[in-house]
C-alpha cells in the first residue's frame, strides 16, 4: 500500500504536478466556492485506506452521519448528512477536499466538523476528556488521511 | 456542476427536518392512569425554531417506550423508592429529615418539578431543584451537600419529579429570570469544541435523524432525571449536558455552575407544555 502511494506520487512529480509537501491547516487555499485545488499532502490518495478511515470510529467516522451503500458492511449509518453513493459524480476532487477540510466554506452553517482545522474554536477540549486543551490541537484527520478519503469518494459513481 | 451541487445541498439544508416516528400516534399512559402529553404546540418563545415540541419518548424504540408505561417495568422507580427512604431519614446536626418540615412528599412536592429552574426571591437568583435540595440539607438540616450529579441527588430529584408526573412543564422565562434565560439561549446555539457543534446542531436542526445508531431527539429535559439503559442508573440534566458538551471535543462547564443553570432554564423552557415524565427511560 505504501509502495503504491510512493509510486503514484513519483509519477505525479514526473508529470509536473505540484508536490510541495504537506500544506499546514492554516495555509489551505480555499477558492470562493470553498474548493481546494492542491493536494493537502502533496501526494495522491489511497482509496483503500480512505475506505477504512470512513468506517473507523476513531478516524473519520464518516458513516456516523452519512449513509454509503458500498460500506453497508459497517453498521449504523447516519442520516445527518447527504447520502454519498454518487459523491464522485456530484463533486470534483477539489470540491471534496474543500468540504472535508472545512465544509463551512462551501455550505454556510453546515453542522459538518472541519477535519483540517486547528484553531478558532470555542472552548477547545483535550480530545473527548471534557478538559481544556493543553496545547496546540491536531486536525481531526491528517493531510494524507483526507487525500485518501477523497480518493475513495471519487470511486463512488453511478455505473 | 458546481452550482447544481450547491443548489441540491442548499435544498436539503433548508428543508425542515422530516420527523418520522416509529409510531407517530403512540400514546404514553403510565400505569394505565397518568396520560402524558408527548407532542404539543411549541411555546411562543420557540417561534422560528420549533412548531411542535416532541418528547424524547417518541424517538425511542417500542421496547424502551413500553418500559416507561408501567412503574413495575420502569427500572428508574427503584431509585424513587430509595429517595423515599432518604426523605424520612434524619441526617445532619439539626436532627431533621425532609419529612420533618415538608411532611408527605406527595402533597408538599406536587407541581414543584414542573416549574424548575425558577427565580428565587430570597436568594436573588435562578435556582435549580438540585440547588434547593442542597440548600435544605446544608442550611436547615445541618447535613452535607450532595454532589451535584451524585446518585443521592439524582434519586431525591427522582422522588420529587414523580410527584408532578403528567403535569405540564411550565417554566417561567420572564421577569427576573429573563437575563439568565437569554444566557442559556445563547449557549444553546453556541457551537463548541473542535467538532463545532451546538445543542441546536443536533436537537433542533437534526432531530428525527440518526447519528450512528442513535435517533436524535429534540433534547427536552421533561423526562429528567432519566434512567439510561446504557449505564443502568439515573442521569441528571447537568450530567447529561456535561456529556454532550464533552462529545463536541470541548472543555465542558461544571455541573451546578451558573452556565449550566442558565442552560437548564432555557432547555427546560423549550419543553413547556410537555408533561413532566421523570423518571423516564431512555437509551
Amino acid at each position: 500500500m505504501r509502495l503504491t502511494t510512493i509510486t503514484l506520487a513519483a509519477t505525479l512529480t514526473v508529470a509536473g504536478v505540484a508536490t510541495a509537501g504537506t500544506v499546514a491547516p492554516g495555509d489551505v487555499a480555499f477558492d470562493e466556492y470553498g474548493a481546494v485545488e492542491m493536494s493537502l499532502s502533496g501526494a495522491a490518495g489511497d482509496a483503500v485506506n480512505g475506505e477504512k478511515i470512513m468506517v473507523t470510529k476513531s478516524k473519520g467516522n464518516c458513516v456516523a452521519c452519512h449513509a454509503v451503500s458500498k460500506l453497508s458492511y459497517a453498521p449504523f449509518h447516519g442520516e445527518v448528512g447527504p447520502q454519498l453513493d454518487w459523491a464522485g459524480d456530484t463533486w470534483s476532487q477539489a470540491e471534496l477536499r474543500g468540504i472535508l477540510a472545512n465544509a463551512k466554506k462551501t455550505f454556510e452553517g453546515s453542522v459538518m466538523p472541519a477535519f483540517y482545522k486547528v484553531d478558532g474554536f470555542v472552548r477547545p477540549g483535550k480530545g473527548y476528556t471534557g478538559k481544556a486543551a493543553d496545547g496546540p490541537l491536531d486536525p481531526l484527520l491528517s493531510a494524507q488521511d483526507i487525500e485518501d478519503v477523497i480518493a475513495f469518494l471519487m470511486t463512488l459513481k453511478e455505473e | 456542476m458546481k452550482i447544481k451541487a450547491l443548489t441540491a445541498i442548499a435544498a436539503v439544508l433548508l428543508s425542515a427536518p422530516a420527523f418520522v416516528a416509529a409510531d407517530e400516534d403512540a400514546e404514553l399512559i403510565v400505569n394505565g392512569e397518568i396520560e402524558m402529553v408527548t407532542k404539543t404546540a411549541a411555546a411562543p418563545h420557540l417561534e422560528g425554531a420549533l412548531d411542535e415540541v416532541l418528547s424524547g419518548w417518541l424517538f425511542r424504540a417500542d421496547e424502551t417506550q413500553s418500559l416507561q408505561a408501567d412503574d413495575f417495568d420502569n427500572p428508574g422507580m427503584i431509585f424513587v423508592d430509595q429517595g423515599m427512604d432518604d426523605w424520612g431519614t434524619v441526617d445532619g446536626s439539626e436532627g431533621k429529615s425532609c419529612a420533618s418540615c415538608h411532611g408527605d412528599v406527595e402533597d408538599s412536592m406536587a407541581g414543584i418539578r414542573a416549574e424548575y429552574p425558577k427565580w428565587n426571591d430570597t436568594a436573588g437568583e435562578v435556582r435549580t431543584m438540585a440547588q434547593m435540595i442542597n440548600e435544605c440539607r446544608v442550611d436547615r438540616m445541618g447535613a452535607e451537600a450532595h454532589g451535584y450529579t451524585s446518585a443521592k441527588m439524582a434519586r431525591m430529584e427522582a422522588l420529587i419529579s414523580v410527584q408532578s408526573r403528567g403535569m405540564p412543564v411550565n417554566v417561567a422565562i420572564d421577569g427576573p429570570a429573563a437575563d439568565m434565560w437569554a444566557q442559556g439561549k445563547e449557549m444553546f446555539y453556541s457551537r463548541t469544541g473542535q467538532l463545532e457543534l451546538s445543542c441546536a446542531s443536533c436537537h433542533e436542526e437534526n432531530y428525527g435523524n440518526r447519528i450512528r445508531s442513535d435517533h436524535l431527539s429534540q433534547g427536552h429535559i421533561n423526562g429528567f432525571p432519566v434512567y439510561r439503559l446504557k449505564n443502568a442508573k439515573l442521569t441528571t440534566p447537568h450530567g447529561r449536558f456535561k456529556g454532550c458538551v464533552r462529545d463536541t471535543r470541548a472543555q465542558t462547564y461544571s455541573p451546578g455552575s451558573d452556565d449550566f443553570v442558565a442552560l437548564e432554564l432555557y432547555v427546560a423552557s423549550r419543553g413547556n407544555g410537555l408533561s413532566v415524565e421523570g423518571v423516564s427511560v431512555r437509551n
